[in-house]
């Protein structure tokens, strides 16, 4: 263990710090479980037969400042160009007011995703503002809360089509030009369907046309035709856009599209060399069920007031599993916010302006060319001009790289050059004498006839913040509504809430980190490679795999690569028909909705009471689909929390019967330096960066999921997605490059006894929790000698006949208390999972601990009688200020036990509910999921 | 009276003539609780026996109804777009899902009567 009392060496401060508890409270831990030592522990919970018994070869952790001085040497090679690349990647000017008041803000990036509604109306606030603009950006009335990228949305509305069609049209037609990137990842995505991408022409077996507007070139074809051909035939029609542009144009909703995706990048989020940026996508009423993602619905709260919450939660992969819409499940939550509060920053008028200026850059340059002669691509344009020029595109980019810009080289006869918010004169001026002519000052818009002509962002919240207090105060006034890390633990199982450092956080603003074009050459990115290299040889240290790829953009499109990768050795062998996957009836619903997304038959394996894969049914299942037994897909430790003891035969089985063993990940954090993934059995592991490895969950996103792998499976990783045969599962080759700095941070500053210390600390805080709420609850699932991981479950199933009170009576009571909700009713039905990772210091255990242990004497209250089982604290809870101060108090429990459980001391850091309890009933049946405008406002 | 049969998956169905109305039963629909959403095959539809049809959706839950029978969707429950509570209120009444023209009677014979049924989920 590590200490921060003493005389500290310089190298250990930082894990001592992250640490939640001193070596002072490890010894009263230790005394509460009954266990002499923290190795004793270790001992009793992970068994002997996986133990990794050397040390992690990392280099020795320095300190905050050194290893900032470190990373930043590291980036220096990084080169800051003038990106006019674009290919879906624009320059943009972050408002400084929400840099540092949102995306800077502990109370926004360390929220968790909102399933908890009561706490989250803040950032759900927000995320149904995002909504609300997507809608009235793309004219379609359904948009959820964003997706990982434009590539993977391209995917994701494919797949809505081919359901659509009851995965009965294997065909979907690509229009126009569409970004590479993005066709390279709707072929990975569908081609496990058997589903063709066939350019041009429209059939009648054809479940979708993708169409570019403007193409990837920048230039807006008349689809007219293509639109009333799909009509005719019920092809779903699919429209990728620019949403700068749709703030000027006609939306596609309006001409027949069916779903409208895109990025919402450049509305306020840096370029970051790919990521992580809010994808969008909007739909027709009539497709609604079929939307993947997290959608944000409005509902109302036990006393009738407005609340927000996740609707139509039925489709996604932790309910519906291998029939869900899709595997996402962290998408891009703090983008999609950021790109909200940008358009309210901007509102509609100043949107336009934006994109005016883009619109006329574009113009002028077009002129400027086209009077010294050159032709150019297509007539009419947004802010992106392709320009003919027969032999010479090398030479125009290199001679623009020598002013210091960057172009897009197409072809040897084309180069495109893209505008946005950032271009200037300068620009114009330098970028005119690369390709010899003289800036003209005037143009006119090539923009096309289809131009906006209905007011638009009537919403009242776009037109209600214009000076920089109201900005900053409402971003306050949200997050104030919101329980994140930064005021309490968030004890959520499975999703390792620990500490986000500042020192981890801080290089993400870094110019040479966020300024970054995708696909910079890599002459400019030998800083951010150094950084990739870095943390491919360190998580490859840690799992133990040969090698590691860092695309994968959220953990679900980790499994997806994992499992492809999979796939593509069983076939490199010949062995095409190996399609079945193992998955224990335990696992994540991500894992089934990963292995049919990869085109695998799914076969479940039963579970033994205790949560163990049941070894007898794996060894039956694995015989009986010997021949054809593509992957088991297994968490370690279990979802149930337990380092299950027979994990190594459980690999055996598989490797026996000729599978591969997929590990996800998820529970990493209970592993780093006692055990690896690799030495166990595993073939392919994904790692949650933004759980075991300090990113934050930014409210539902961004998350990195890498997969490292053995040595047979490193040339199937995914490649570059400019190279349409690459297998690429996200739009850039590093996925989200920009966050990649943080786990860096961590890994450099912890090293190999820091990351050990991490999850012995980790298991130790479970154990000790485990330990104490004994006294009130049955604690399942224990490992062989009694321990559990890094996680517990608790049993509330019992309340329901003693008490009639539910699982989620106890999470919502927690919230009087100050608390976020542990997982609920996941793995199991009617418990709680409860994760406190390293980083919680042992008083706030202790108040999680007190407080659970309270909650349990009131069940007891109303078991008694002394409280009615229609009126009691559990039941009504939570208790907002104003159902307690304002309204007449007809309960049977005082006010003050009400909203201050905990004493009279809560007082002085209450956490205060804004709604009370939320109808998830009536949001479902009544489903509204953006702002109504201002006219129906009015009516 | 006509003669109504159970599947272990919860369905039921009533014969009326060459054709049968199905449904979920009430023990069905109190598991899932509030119903929000049902999702409705087309009329003219072919289903053989067995396939999920349908899909019924609480707020936690999304559940698919097996077809009881083969046959063809002659009629879909309208009313249920608007109101899926109806399930709740009337799953063995005016909760009914769809009406079917049965391919052969036979199918029926596996299928349990009402106490049998009411035995297997006591």
């Amino acid at each position: 263990m590590l200490s921060k009392t003493g005389a500290p060496a310089k190298d250990t401060r930082f894990a001592a710090r992250h640490i939640g508890p001193d070596d002072n409270d490890i010894r009263k831990m230790l005394a509460t479980i009954g266990v002499p030592s923290v190795e004793t522990l270790i001992g009793q919970t992970i068994p002997e037969s996986i133990r990794f018994k050397g040390a992690l070869n990392l280099p020795a952790p320095v300190s905050e400042q050194d290893a900032l001085l470190e990373l930043k040497t590291r980036l220096e090679s990084n080169v800051v160009a003038r990106s006019k690349i674009g290919q879906g990647y624009y320059g943009c000017h972050v408002p400084p007011v929400i840099q540092r008041n949102l995306f800077e803000n502990p109370a926004w990036y360390t929220a968790y995703t909102p399933y908890q509604p009561e706490i989250s109306q803040g950032r759900l606030e927000m995320l149904f503002n995002f909504q609300t603009l997507v809608s009235e950006l793309t004219g379609l009335p359904i948009a959820n809360a964003s997706l990982l990228d434009e590539a993977t949305a391209v995917a994701e509305a494919a797949g809505i089509a081919w359901r659509h069609h009851r995965m009965k049209r294997q065909k979907i037609a690509v229009a126009n030009r569409l970004h590479p990137q993005s066709r390279t990842v709707l072929e990975t995505r569908m081609a496990p369907h058997g589903v063709e991408i066939v350019d041009g022409a429209i059939s009648e077996d054809m479940a979708a046309v993708i169409i570019s507007w403007p193409d990837t070139l920048g230039c807006f074809d008349d689809v007219g035709e293509f639109i009333k051909q799909a009509r005719d035939m019920d092809v779903v029609v699919i429209v990728a856009t620019d949403p700068l542009a749709l703030t000027l144009l006609d939306p596609p909703g309006h001409w027949g599209a069916d779903i409208v995706i895109g990025s919402a990048q450049r509305f306020g989020v840096p370029m970051g060399f790919g990521g992580p940026h809010a994808a969008y996508i909007a739909v027709t009423e009539k497709l609604t069920r079929l939307m993947p993602g997290r959608l944000v619905g409005e509902s109302v709260d036990t006393a009738g007031r407005p609340a927000y919450r996740l609707a139509l939660q039925t489709r996604e992969q932790h309910i519906r599993r291998d029939k869900a819409t899709s595997n996402i499940c962290t998408a891009q939550a703090l983008l999609a916010n950021i790109a909200a509060a940008f358009a309210i920053w901007h509102g509609p008028d100043g949107l336009q302006t934006i994109a005016r200026h883009a619109v006329s850059m574009a113009g002028r340059f077009a002129e400027s060319v086209t009077a010294a002669g050159y032709a150019l691509y297509g007539a009419t344009f947004f802010d992106t001009v392709t320009v003919h020029a027969p032999g010479k595109a090398q030479a125009l980019c290199d001679a623009a790289e020598e002013h210091g810009y960057l172009l897009r080289f197409v072809d040897a006869d084309h180069v495109s050059v893209a505008f946005d918010e950032t271009s200037s004169d300068r620009d114009l001026d330098a970028l005119c004498q690369v390709f010899g002519c003289t800036t003209i000052e005037s143009s006119k818009s090539r923009l096309p006839n289809a131009l906006r002509s209905q007011p638009w962002l009537t919403q009242p919240i776009f037109h209600a913040i214009r000076s920089e207090t109201d900005m900053m105060r409402y971003l306050r006034k949200l997050a104030d509504k919101d329980l994140a890390l930064d005021r309490a633990m968030i004890p959520l199982g499975s999703c390792t809430m620990k500490l986000n450092a500042a020192a981890e956080m801080m290089p993400v603003s870094w110019e040479k980190v966020a300024n970054i074009h995708p696909f910079a050459p890599d002459r400019h990115v030998e800083g951010y490679r150094a950084m990739v290299d870095d943390l491919d040889r360190w998580l490859s240290e840690i799992t133990g795999f040969a090698k590691v790829s860092l695309q994968p953009n959220a953990g679900s499109q980790g499994e997806f690569a994992g499992l492809l990768a999979i796939s593509k050795y069983h076939q490199s062998r010949g062995e095409d028909h190996r399609d079945i996957c193992l998955i224990p009836s335990s696992a994540h619903g991500t894992n089934p909705a990963s292995a049919s997304m990869a085109g695998m038959r799914i076969v479940v394996v039963k579970c033994t009471d205790d949560g163990d894969i049941d070894l007898d049914d794996l060894k039956s299942k694995a015989d009986q689909f010997s021949d054809n037994l593509a992957a088991l897909m297994i968490t370690y430790p279990s979802t149930h929390g337990v380092f299950e003891e027979s994990v190594r035969d459980i690999c055996d089985i598989v490797h026996a019967h000729g599978g591969q063993v997929y590990f996800d990940g998820a529970n990493l954090n209970a592993m780093t330096g006692l055990a690896r993934p690799c030495d166990i059995g595993a073939d392919v592991c994904h790692m949650n960066l933004h759980k075991t490895f300090c990113i934050p969950h930014g409210g539902g996103g961004p998350g990195i999921g890498p997969i490292g792998v053995a040595e047979h499976l490193v040339p199937f990783l995914p490649g570059d997605p400019l190279n349409s045969e690459s297998g690429a599962v996200a739009a850039t080759r590093y996925g989200s490059a920009s966050i990649l700095p943080i786990s860096w941070m961590y890994i450099r500053m912890m090293g190999a006894e820091g990351l050990k210390s991490a999850a012995e600390t980790a298991i130790l805080s479970a154990n000790y929790i485990a330990k104490r709420l004994d006294d009130g609850y049955k604690v399942l699932y224990r490992g062989k000698r009694g321990r559990v991981a890094h996680e517990c479950i608790v049993d509330t199933r019992p309340f329901k006949d003693s008490a009639g009170v539910s699982v989620e009576d106890v999470a919502k009571r927690l919230i009087d208390y100050g608390f976020h909700a542990p997982t609920m009713s996941w793995p199991v039905a009617g418990t709680l999972m409860i994760e406190p990772t390293e980083s919680e210091p042992l008083a706030e255990l202790d108040r999680f601990c007190d407080a659970m242990l309270s909650i349990r004497g009131e069940i007891g209250k109303i078991e008694g009688q002394e409280w009615s089982r229609e009126d009691n604290p559990l039941v009504n809870a939570p208790h907002t200020a104003q159902g307690a101060l304002v309204s007449e108090w007809t309960h049977d429990y005082d006010r003050q036990l009400a909203v201050a459980p905990a004493g009279a001391d809560q007082f002085a850091f209450k956490y205060w509910p804004p709604v009370s309890r939320v109808d998830n009933v009536y949001g479902d049946r009544n489903l509204v999921c953006t702002c109504p405008p201002l006219e129906q406002l009015a009516s | 009276m006509s003669k109504v049969y159970y599947t272990e998956d919860h369905e039921w169905i009533r014969l009326e003539g060459d054709e049968a109305v199905v449904g979920i039963t009430d023990y069905a629909q109190e598991q899932l609780g509030d119903i929000v959403f049902v999702e409705l095959p087309e009329s003219g539809s072919k289903v053989a026996k067995e396939d999920p049809f349908i899909v019924v959706e609480s707020v936690k839950a999304a559940s698919d109804v097996y077809a009881p029978v083969s046959g063809e969707i002659l009629a879909v429950n309208e009313a249920l777009s608007g109101e899926p509570a109806v399930i709740n209120s009337g799953a063995e009444g005016d909760g009914w899902l769809v009406r079917m023209r049965i391919d052969d009677a036979s199918q029926l014979e596996n299928l349990m009567d009402a106490d049998a049924y009411k035995a297997s989920v006591a």
